[in-house]
């Protein structure tokens, strides 16, 4: 066992481990603590698979964002001291459901990969990244609408399109996000004055 | 070499000889140290700065001169005390959130370059990732806040909580002003643009980055909870906000956190505006980068290159120092805001304005590349950016980086930076 697949262990670990402690806990911030705990070792196993943009997009969204939001809203809406939820048996009977419709969707996907001989282009594209261990460059270009990884393998002629319509799309839609909350929280103004 | 070891991958691919590993521990010492030992000099300057501030001696007796070992006196006895919990308490959450504070504020230096090239992970997208992992930290508060079960702890945490929400836009979006000069977000590379001349130091680069060194430093300062941000302590009217009910080794890990906080945060500043480890002085500079590249390719004696980038990173560790010495003189020289005050001030002035510098960096060198045709003020020293960068890729650590050919720092192609604001505005 290598060093890599040791730390992978650890972390793949926590995570089950801390995923499975959100399940099973039942006072709400704990809840968050174990999930800062599965949510934090994930973006781990993204900074072990050379994914440093997405680990810390993980980390800065969902931990830094996401669950410091959810805190902070149990904090301001809570009338007792520790929030607790208990699960009633339909709730659990609905979840596991889910859960294992998931579990075949994950299935499904990893079965469909060739994980024993990849594609030609997927070992340079692979290559290339652990090279250099630099994701974030052709991942900003794919964004800004041109695939260096994929254009210069191909002959030229078809350019791929790159990712800029989805990003602008959604640049779109967060700002009507925007929008939308500073209009439903702004100083409203009473019908009787 | 180790050090410039560009991914984990490639860290346990070197794992090999054993004079690597021993390497290794030796400077993961000394990056232990860092986080460990600085607190202990930065709390005995924020006694001596406070003293002086106030017209008194501040610590004089431990230790001898100055009372130098006043904090390590502190130390022993903070080890000492009983590690307290209130009944009350979530006991599981209140003994766990000082570890989150301090692995945030810690983890935050793994990506932190303090030389060219002495950097654990040389990330790509480095500056994203620091940001990413400071955040991390408010979390530890807010929990130690939340599970103390004291009224004065949960408002503390609560305060912190809507401070840090707000701070961290205009946080972000200020480090993104200088990103947008050196058109990259790999720390060792926005430091190495700026070699040369001080006037190649981000700050200098055109106005909206002067500007947008003063507004980060603020909203740093807001960041690491300093007065006159210091909401979430205000142990003038909260008692000790969110570590009220903390005592011993876990009160002392919420302060060794805030400390390497702070000297991350100006760390950070130092790299993204102040020329991090190069000495704003073009012949110095040249020489250290030349003694280094000399150590590192073999022509030159390997000794010297290091102690170059002994040299730098200990310019880097005074320019962040410095920021240091300059949040404690402000929280004793201001007065502490009111809750509602911090919020107005992030939310009414700060976010515009670096929205505005943001929008105005895009500009510049457009603006200036049609008036005078090309994109900086003053005429650039010493090859700054072609010279500059390659051999910060490849010169240092003897791993050399196969770049795609990208956008010249100098000449800021106008298409690609309108998209660009467009998006992250947004």
């Amino acid at each position: 066992m290598n060093g890599e697949s040791f730390l992978f262990t650890v972390f793949a670990l926590a995570t089950c481990l801390s995923a499975l402690a959100v399940v099973f806990s039942q006072t709400v911030v704990r809840m968050a603590f174990w999930l800062i705990i599965a949510l934090g070792s994930t973006s781990a196993l993204f900074f072990l698979a050379n994914a440093d943009f997405v680990g810390a997009a993980q980390l800065l969204i969902y931990v830094g964002g996401t669950l410091v939001l959810l805190v902070f809203g149990v904090m301001l809406t809570a009338s007792g001291p520790y929030l607790k939820i208990t699960t009633s048996s339909g709730e659990i009977v609905m979840g596991s459901c889910v859960g294992l419709l998931f579990l075949l969707v994950v299935f499904a996907s990893l079965n469909g990969v060739k994980w024993r001989d990849p594609s030609p282009e997927t070992i340079t594209a692979a290559s290339h990244v652990v090279s250099t261990g630099n994701t974030l460059r052709p991942l900003g270009l794919s964004l800004l609408g041109s695939r260096p990884d994929k254009d210069s393998t191909t002959d030229g002629d078809t350019l791929s399109p790159g990712y800029l319509l989805p990003f602008e799309i959604v640049s779109v839609h967060l700002l009507v996000v925007l929008i939308g909350a500073a209009y439903l929280a702004r100083a409203k103004r009473r019908a009787e004055c | 070499m180790m050090f410039a070891a560009q991914s984990i991958a490639e860290f346990f691919q070197v794992f090999g000889g054993w004079q690597y590993v021993i390497a290794a521990v030796i400077h993961a010492v000394l990056l232990v140290h860092v986080f460990a030992v600085s607190p202990f000099a930065f709390i005995w300057l924020e006694r001596k700065v406070s003293g002086r501030i106030q017209d008194r001696l501040g610590p004089t007796r431990v230790g001898g001169m100055f009372g130098w070992l006043q904090s390590l006196a502190d130390g022993i006895k903070l080890v000492q005390k009983e590690d307290l919990c209130p009944s009350a308490a979530d006991s599981m959450l209140f003994r766990s959130a000082p570890y989150i504070v301090c692995v945030a504020a810690f983890s935050a230096f793994m990506v932190l370059p303090f030389s060219d090239g002495w950097v654990a992970v040389a990330a790509d997208c480095g500056l994203f990732i620091i940001l990413a992992i400071l955040s991390l930290e408010v979390f530890g508060i807010i929990m130690a806040g939340y599970s103390s079960g004291s009224k004065w702890s949960l408002f503390g945490g609560m305060r912190e909580a809507a401070q840090m929400v707000s701070y961290e836009i205009p946080l972000a979006i200020c480090s993104l002003v200088p990103v947008i000069a050196a058109g990259s977000l790999n720390l060792g590379e926005i430091g190495g643009m700026q070699r040369g001349w001080f006037t190649n130091w981000f700050m200098f680069h055109d106005p909206f980055t002067f500007i947008a060194f003063f507004v980060y430093f603020v909203v740093a300062t807001a960041g690491c909870k300093r007065a006159p941000f210091d909401l979430a302590e205000a142990e003038s009217e909260l008692v000790g906000g969110f570590h009220t009910e903390y005592s011993g080794m876990r009160w002392s890990f919420f302060f060794m956190g805030e400390y390497a906080s702070m000297f991350a945060v100006c760390g950070i500043a130092s790299i993204l505006f102040l020329g991090g480890w190069n000495t704003g002085l073009a012949p110095i500079d040249n020489a250290l980068y030349a003694a280094r590249s000399a150590g590192a390719d073999g022509s030159g004696s390997a000794a010297v290159g290091y102690l170059a980038n002994v040299i730098g990173a200990g310019i880097f560790a005074a320019k962040a120092s410095f920021g240091v010495f300059v949040q404690v003189w402000l929280r004793w020289t201001l007065p502490r805001l009111r809750i509602d005050q911090v919020i107005t001030t992030c939310l009414k002035y700060l976010v515009p304005i670096s929205c505005f510098l943001f929008l105005g960096a895009t500009l510049w060198p457009i603006v200036l590349v049609s008036a005078m045709g090309r994109s900086t003020w003053t005429e650039p020293v010493g090859d700054r950016a072609a010279l500059g960068l390659q051999e910060t890729r490849q010169g240092n650590g003897g791993v050399a980086v196969t770049v795609e050919p990208r956008v010249d720092v100098g000449l800021v192609v106008p298409g690609s930076n309108e998209i660009e604001s467009e998006g992250v505005v947004q």
